[in-house]
């Protein structure tokens, strides 16, 4: 139970995206059409599992015991970004379909700051294995499901009658900020 | 202080960056996908432009089903035989001449001919007014005219001309991007040399599509009667030209009592003289 309860807060009370505000960059950036985001979201919910896993063992196991816990952020970011290059490397090779849905969004991922939140929010709140790589699922499909359905507003918009001087990214920034407010609603249920 | 307070971090990260950085590259190795030599040069005589007219997502993906055999040389329709000829140079065939294709709108349901039932005062986009009772014209199979194909031809081919789209088929590279834009799929594509065409879609029974576009084709059959190859054939009241058949003698067309079927160029009816 306790392990549904991290999985709907990711998702949800604490999305990474509309409530926390990471991974702002590719949530403005691709998300211009239902089909890329949802390609987006599907490659973030692959890498942010992974690496919530990976993050967690190097934590463990490398950092603890050499007491030298403060050096997560380097650490993280180096593992998330051999990861992400070993993953495409391997999905290249192993599954050219795979690669052809997710080859373009797998680099951009590394930069993801919402990949290294998942892994320092699983060290800060003390999670285990299990509940990590949970955690992690969790703020995976909460940000795949705010970057489809910001994507599916901006396709509707686009076609709108929008004022000169609001076209483009203003209205987009107004959009996810109204998204936001609504995900706010999400806070008191849990 | 203790020397290992250095020296710990130090070793930690920099062995991770050692074995991470290791790794990497004998897997880079390992999982080298070999890639064919001549898909860069099949690449560098395709024109570029992602259009997706051959049927794969991109230029580069047409490069890699041409090199592994899967596509032939002449599979882009935007670059014709010229760029099937020096693909086919890399790939050591001789490529076969393909027949030029060129879109084709099928409506004249211009304003002066085509009725409406109601005044649309909404975006001009085929997509959104499609979904206000299938648009303002009369006739439900008409072109609305707001353009959505005049936006995604990227070679400026297509033109709004009285409330209708019109092709210019010197532009036109039969890409078949417009053929996927035109929510009233209006558009196909025909062979350039084949002039015969009808310029109307409509279903409708007689009686209506004549009370709702004095162009439209009402399904009388003259055409499908003179026609001495049996090219014409009227299905649920639409006449339709089968272009192997079509000799282009134009009988037809002089029968066709609301010149629903005509010589065009593109969409421009050619007059008798520069037709013969």
């Amino acid at each position: 139970m306790n392990l549904f309860l991290i999985l709907l807060s990711a998702i949800f009370v604490h999305n990474f995206v509309l409530s926390q505000f990471l991974g702002i960059c590719p949530f403005l950036g691709v998300s211009k059409k239902v089909e890329t985001a949802s390609g987006m979201g599907i490659a973030v919910v692959f890498v942010i599992t992974l690496a919530s896993a990976a993050t967690w063992l190097v934590h463990k196991f490398i950092l603890v015991p050499l007491h030298i816990e403060y050096l997560y952020n380097i650490a993280f970011i180096l593992i998330i970004a051999s990861l992400v290059q070993l993953v495409e490397m391997f999905i290249k090779k192993s599954s050219p379909s795979l690669y052809q849905a997710l080859g373009v969004y797998l680099p951009l991922i590394t930069t993801n700051c919402a990949v290294l939140g998942v892994a320092v929010n699983n060290m800060n709140d003390g999670y285990g294995f299990i509940a990590s790589v949970v955690n992690g699922i969790g703020a995976a499909i909460g940000f795949a499901i705010a970057i489809i359905l910001f994507a599916g507003i901006r396709e509707r918009v686009a076609k709108c009658n929008i004022p000169k001087s609001l076209e483009g990214f203003p209205i987009a920034l107004i959009t996810a900020g109204l998204m936001a407010i609504a995900f706010l609603g999400f806070s008191g249920m849990l | 202080m203790d020397i290992t307070s250095i020296l710990y971090p130090v070793l930690s990260i920099g062995g991770m960056g050692v074995i991470f950085g290791a790794g990497l590259g004998l897997a880079s190795i390992k999982l080298k996908v070999e890639q064919d030599p001549k898909v860069p040069l099949v690449r560098e005589c395709l024109p570029g432009a992602n259009c997706g007219g051959c049927g794969f997502a991109g230029c580069d993906a047409l490069a890699e089903a041409i090199a592994s055999g899967k596509a032939p040389v002449n599979a882009c329709p935007v670059g014709g035989s010229a760029c099937a000829a020096k693909v086919g140079a890399v790939m050591g065939i001789k490529a076969e001449e393909g027949e030029k294709m060129v879109a084709f709108v099928k409506c004249n349901g211009n304003c002066d001919a085509a009725k409406t039932k109601f005044e649309y005062y909404g975006e001009a986009d085929c997509d959104l007014e499609n979904g206000v009772s299938g648009g303002r014209k009369a006739c439900s199979y008409g072109c609305l005219g707001d353009g959505n194909c005049v936006r995604v031809c990227k070679f400026n081919a297509l033109n709004i001309v009285n409330g209708v789209a019109v092709v210019n088929p010197d532009k036109c590279v039969a890409c078949g991007a417009c053929i996927k834009a035109c929510p009233k799929k209006l558009i196909e594509l025909v062979p350039e040399s084949k002039k015969v065409r009808v310029a109307c879609s409509s279903h409708d029974a007689p009686k209506q599509s004549k009370d709702n576009c004095s162009n439209a084709c009402m399904g009388c059959k003259m055409c499908e009667r003179n026609c001495p190859s049996e090219a014409v054939k009227v299905d649920n009241f639409l006449a339709k030209v089968d272009y192997e058949k079509c000799t282009q003698c134009g009988i037809c067309t002089e029968k066709c009592p609301t010149k629903a079927i005509t010589k065009r160029d593109g969409n421009v009816v050619l007059n008798e003289e520069s037709a013969s």
